[in-house]
């Protein structure tokens, strides 16, 4: 009888580390998979040009063997051509534009997030519900229904002019279409909608305006939410592509992904610097990717309550 | 109990409303406009005639659109279920290793803080049939290399790439909420299931994908919507001038749209472009209609 029932237990344990092992192992794959393009994007541009194109591909590479000069490359100046005497890869001038449009459109999504959240979540009016229904309903309309059309009004404004635009032209044509956000009006919505009525009664009495009410109750009450919308609208800029390339007439205007793509092939030859484009992808990725790790918990916090919520 | 104070409600949403009509409200109602013109000049603003099938008509009858719209929904059929199905798996998983649970969910949330363009790119080298890391794996197995993205790669190959890129990508945002789901499941379920001595499996299709499923409705509407509007993860493989390994053979839908982008000033284009977005619009909306509906039956609330 004690046999059977320590070979069970036996059993039971080896099933168990098992399936730790198979657990773990999955885990590990997925993390790996996860992993490898940012590490064959980052060896990659640490490679020579003959390195990046030796067969089979070198999968390792000591740190001694780092070369940075695919970076300096992408500084060095234009020699001749339309671009002559700008760098290869602009990436400052790129890096610039986006933050400032970044800021820019921030700014202004907070202002008209807060204000119609607060409108939403605390006043009274009529057509309340009706109206953010329609507001949500927006958010399954797809964007791309609405671009072109944009383009002919920002057209209109002014802002789009092959022969004389100007840089404010620019930002004021990458920013004014995107300062509203249905979904953050939404989220901080919920969250003031949290805040005890009571509170309000009592600023009423006091003789409170409902502005310094938001001011000075609402807004801070409502601050971690508040900081995840600013993180996560700041991030959107990075990734727009297809507006900024539309609208912007001239090749300094640009934001950090229109740059990117084939500005590393050869016209001529038809041959890519692979080391060069990885190396610009390097470039590109990073600074999001310190942004993150500087705010790791709201961006994961915000980003995973989007889900929940909705 | 609180009198309605209408005009100053007006106030604090005058700046949203004054934005969203110029860019929200204005563009969509003209997009179903324009696309009733036959001949219209956007700059001008004239047009030849008004029918309200032409422009439907000429795009249906495309056979880029069509492609576009086999491929985009190739992309959404199979990436969807894919990653979700993935993403549940892995969220289950890590919810049996609390200590080291952050430290992965750090790294699987990495590709939601990246640049498409850029993470194409990585994904277009790590593809390169010569000089990337991919044949080289499939190497260690005894696969010989797949041209994936070359001129003369093969239909399947350029839409698998595509497919893991978009897998890829897609997976941060649902690991990360399943988690938080998981989180929010009371902990009595699984004492109850842990004292029927319920396997795993059962454990999983009883208690957890049940009470996940509003989550789960929820996840995928939302990706389908997303993957409907494909086009960064095509630019980033294969440039926004070729879309494809050979010219526009990963062409989407909404990159069948923005062709039409630098033809602004040519007669009828914007036409055109209003009517394939229209489309993307309706069939977006369907989808999501038939989700809700189909899994109605099975959403426990």
């Amino acid at each position: 009888m004690a046999d059977i029932y320590v070979s069970n237990v036996k059993a039971y344990k080896a099933k168990k580390i098992a399936s730790n092992v198979l657990l773990y192992a999955f885990l590990v794959i997925v993390a790996l998979t996860i992993l490898l393009p940012f590490y064959w994007m980052i060896l990659s541009s640490l490679k020579s040009t003959v390195q990046i194109e030796q067969v089979p591909p070198i999968l390792l590479m000591a740190p001694s063997d780092w070369k940075i000069t695919n970076y300096t490359d992408l500084f060095v100046l234009v020699q001749s051509g339309q671009r002559a005497g700008e760098p290869l890869f602009p990436f400052f001038t790129y890096m610039k534009n986006t933050v400032v449009v970044s800021i820019i459109t921030t700014i202004g999504t907070t202002i008209t997030t807060v204000l119609a959240a607060f409108a939403f979540a605390r006043l009274n009016f009529k057509g309340r519900d009706i109206l953010f229904a329609i507001l949500l309903g927006t958010m399954m309309v797809p964007g791309e229904i609405f671009i072109l059309t944009n383009f002919v009004t920002v057209y209109r404004l002014g802002w789009y002019s092959i022969s004389n635009q100007t840089y404010l032209d620019v930002l004021l044509a990458m920013t004014i279409p995107f300062m509203t956000s249905v979904f953050y009006i939404f989220y901080l919505r919920q969250t003031f909608k949290q805040i005890p009525n009571e509170l309000y009664y009592a600023a009423k009495v006091d003789g409170t305006t409902d502005f310094k009410y938001l001011l000075k109750v609402m807004i801070p009450i409502a601050l971690p939410t508040i900081i995840t919308i600013i993180i996560l609208n700041s991030m959107g800029a990075w990734s727009a592509y297809i507006w900024p390339a539309l609208i912007s007439c001239k090749d300094e205007y640009r934001l950090v992904s229109n740059g990117l793509r084939g500005a590393f092939t050869d016209t001529s030859t038809g041959r890519t610097d692979y080391g060069q484009q990885m190396a610009a992808s390097v470039l590109v990725t990073l600074p999001l990717l310190i942004l993150f790790f500087a705010f790791r918990k709201q961006i994961m916090r915000g980003v995973s309550r989007s889900g929940i919520k909705g | 109990m609180e009198k309605k104070n209408n005009l100053r409600a007006w106030l604090y949403l005058a700046p949203l409303l004054i934005l969203m009509a110029v860019f929200t409200f204005y563009p969509l109602i003209n997009a179903f406009i324009v696309s009733s013109y036959k001949g219209y000049l956007p700059l001008s603003g004239t047009a030849d005639e008004i029918d309200f099938f032409y422009n439907f008509g000429v795009i249906l009858k495309n056979p880029l659109f069509k492609k576009a719209v086999i491929n985009t929904f190739i992309i959404a059929g199979v990436s969807v279920p894919v990653s979700i199905l993935l993403s549940l798996l892995i969220a289950v998983s890590l919810k049996s290793i609390p200590k080291l649970k952050g430290f992965f969910q750090t790294i699987y949330f990495l590709p939601y803080v990246t640049n498409t363009i850029a993470i194409g790119m990585a994904f277009a080298f790590m593809f390169h049939e010569d000089y990337g890391v991919i044949n080289l794996i499939l190497g260690w197995f005894g696969i010989s290399p797949v041209n994936w993205l070359g001129g003369t790669a093969s239909y399947a190959a350029q839409m698998i790439a595509l497919l893991i890129l978009t897998i890829w990508n897609g997976l941060a945002f649902k690991i990360l909420v399943f988690t938080s789901g998981l989180e929010n499941i009371d902990k009595q379920y699984y004492d109850a299931a842990k004292i029927d001595s319920a396997s795993k499996w059962t454990v999983f299709k009883r208690i957890t994908v049940p009470l996940l499923s509003p989550l789960i409705l929820y996840i995928s509407i939302t990706s389908v919507i997303g993957a409907l509007k494909a086009y960064n993860s095509v630019v980033g493989l294969f440039g926004d001038v070729k879309l494809g390994a050979q010219n526009n053979s990963m062409i989407t839908i909404v990159a069948f749209v923005y062709q039409y982008k630098d033809g602004y000033t040519d007669k009828g284009y914007i036409s055109y472009a209003a009517a394939a977005s229209i489309i993307l619009f309706f069939i977006t909306a369907v989808i999501s209609i038939l989700q809700t509906v189909v899994s109605k039956k099975r959403v426990h609330y």
